[in-house]
């Protein structure tokens, strides 16, 4: 009974992520249409336009067949993972993501890491010392920090570090492991601010709400370590918030991480994008969107699946639908 | 309220207040205070025009006439954030307002009626509670055309979620409540229950809701002017004069720093007062 609840689960919440994904891809596919001018002057870009090159691309692009036609064989590309080359280099759309996608990926993990232990830590000490001075100076921080754009954010973290202290490179990726990771220490800190202004959020209120039951009174009055208290007991509980949250958290970090490349300059995918989007590249955009919309219909699945599993007293209930 | 007690008593209550008001939340006020004194006589006070170029005069630090220096083109940096408030309160005000129309409209309809509007306008919010906002307008005003208009469009689709689900959970405790059994009783058409009726009980909490949407809108708003997507190059909008000084970080660092500072302070003021007003509405409904 509880497994078959568990796959039924599962199931329906693969389905509804497909349905999603391909009402996504109806929507990305329009953008073609949505940009002002035709299809084919958008497809042709800054090129030359004589017969030749229009005709080659009414053909690439199946322009002459029926709409519903040209989406069957854009989405059969499209899972492919071909979406066509860049209207302003030429060059595949699928290339030019994998050439960026390293150095986004890299900020984002250094930028998750920094807010996950500094957004937990400081959740978990202010609940500790509710009401207190320390509380008052965190939760401030997250207000701050909810409060900061990421390239405000950046730009004072760049006046102060880099250019009054000199400690940190101004722009640029750097070469090899360790130069990378120093030069991608101010845009990770500037993602993690944001970060983890949500993150003290949710965990200090859980946090303050686990601290308040009765099982945390309990355990106390058995004599369990305080640092079971805390950790074994009280912040599993407080996590459960903080796991429903993650999709908020995915999204900021998303918009920051878009802010932050351009910002310092760093060649990632947020960058390409507002490159893309400034120059009317729309193949490039496209291809971009789809694996943005991916990565955010996937993280939900992930979060559902991922609460069951933070909580089991949702596996003997009945499964919400 | 106080109107009913009246007298000693209710002044007893508003020294309360004043006495309750944290420190943050009254700087906060007095902030927005002169944000709007400076939004009204702005460009009296201000010394020079927003975009009035001293070429001959370059880029300079903080000094006597320039109190923040001067940016590559000369223009003043003082002036031109003093004349940025303008546009850092009409834009989100505009997006304030047309969330706060939708989302008491959806958010009131669905939580009355429940069944299948409610689901549906639910799913609706939960989905654009996922997506990452700032990203689907910085593509959808890239393929459209950039236009500040239109971005301000797609922030009231994508704030007016947040007010949705607020109002939509209160009208829920509010259906229950004899009030409004009394006028459904007395058969009095939905459309007066809901606005005459319940809409003025959850008003404060849409009020609130707006100071939370107020920051969230300034920093959208901002962030698309930084990317050069909102409005248009060399206007005095503090994004804007932001994405076009910071690589003079350098030379004049103020004049990145001030329009910076100006956002963080403006959205910071106007989260501590949304926060407490939230904080305050609660606590009246528990005493209650």
């Amino acid at each position: 009974m509880n497994r078959r609840n568990l796959v039924i689960f599962i199931a329906r919440r693969l389905v509804a992520a497909a349905v999603l994904l391909v009402i996504m891809s109806g929507a990305v596919f329009g953008l073609l249409y949505a940009s002002p001018g035709s299809a084919e002057q958008v497809l042709l870009g800054t090129r030359v336009a004589n017969e030749e090159t229009r005709e080659n691309i009414r053909q690439r692009y199946n322009l002459d067949e029926p709409l519903t036609t040209q989406y069957w064989l854009w989405a059969k590309e499209a899972v492919r993972l071909d979406f066509g080359e860049s209207i302003r280099t030429g060059e595949p759309v699928l290339n030019a993501i994998k050439d960026r996608a390293q150095l986004s990926l890299r900020l984002g993990a250094y930028g998750f890491a920094v807010a996950f232990v500094a957004g937990i830590g400081l959740g978990v000490l202010a609940a500790m010392r509710n009401r207190s001075g320390i509380d008052r100076a965190v939760v401030s921080l997250s207000v701050v920090g909810a409060s900061s754009p990421a390239f405000v954010t950046g730009v004072f973290l760049l006046y102060v570090f880099a250019v009054l202290l000199g400690w940190f490179p101004v722009f640029g990726q750097g070469e090899g492991a360790m130069d990378q990771l120093w030069h991608l220490t101010l845009p990770a800190l500037t993602l993690a601010f944001g970060a983890a202004a949500l993150l003290i959020r949710f965990t200090r209120a859980g946090m303050i709400t686990a601290l308040d039951q009765d099982y945390v009174t309990f355990a106390r009055a058995r004599g369990v370590s305080e640092g079971r208290v805390l950790f074994g007991y009280a912040l599993r509980n407080a996590m459960i918030p903080v796991v429903t949250a993650s999709t908020v958290l995915l999204a900021a970090m998303l918009t920051g991480a878009v802010l932050i490349e351009v910002t310092f300059a760093l060649p990632g995918l947020g960058a390409l994008l507002v490159d893309s989007v400034a120059f009317k590249d729309v193949l490039m955009v496209q291809g971009l969107t789809m694996l943005l919309a991916a990565v955010a219909i996937l993280t939900n699945l992930l979060t559902d699946v991922l609460y069951l599993f933070a909580d089991p007293r949702i596996r003997y209930t009945r499964v919400a639908p | 309220m106080t109107t009913l007690v009246g007298g000693p008593r209710a002044r007893g209550r508003r020294r309360l207040l004043l006495r309750s008001t944290p420190l943050t939340v009254a700087l906060s006020f007095g902030f927005i205070g002169i944000l709007l004194f400076l939004a009204a006589f702005g460009p009296l006070l201000a010394p020079h025009g927003p975009g009035s170029l001293n070429l001959a005069t370059g880029l300079t630090t903080p000094n006597g006439e320039f109190w923040f220096g001067t940016d590559d083109l000369g223009r003043d940096v003082f002036s031109r954030t003093i004349y940025g408030v303008r546009y850092a309160l009409f834009g989100p005000v505009l997006i304030v307002v047309g969330a706060f129309v939708i989302g008491n409209v959806l958010g009131l309809a669905a939580g009355y009626r429940g069944g299948m509007l409610d689901a549906s306008v639910m799913r609706w919010v939960d989905l654009m509670y996922a997506v990452p906002g700032l990203l689907v307008t910085i593509v959808l005003i890239g393929v459209l055309g950039a236009s500040y208009l239109l971005a301000v469009v797609v922030l009231v689709v994508l704030t007016s979620p947040f007010d949705t689900r607020v109002i939509r959970g209160v009208t829920l405790e509010q259906r229950s409540l004899p009030y409004v059994e009394a006028a459904r009783t007395l058969g009095l058409p939905v459309r007066a229950i809901l606005f005459r009726h319940i809409f003025p009980n959850i008003l404060p909490i849409s009020f609130a809701n707006a100071f939370l949407n107020f920051a969230f809108s300034l920093v959208a708003l901002s962030a698309l002017s930084f990317l050069g997507l909102g409005i248009g190059p060399g206007t005095a909008d503090w994004g804007r004069m932001l994405s076009e000084s910071r690589l003079l970080l350098f030379e004049n660092p103020a004049a990145a720093l001030a329009p910076g500072g100006m956002i963080v302070l403006t959205a910071t003021s106007m989260n501590l007062i949304g926060d407490w007003l939230y904080d305050r509405l609660a606590d009246r409904g528990r005493a209650r």
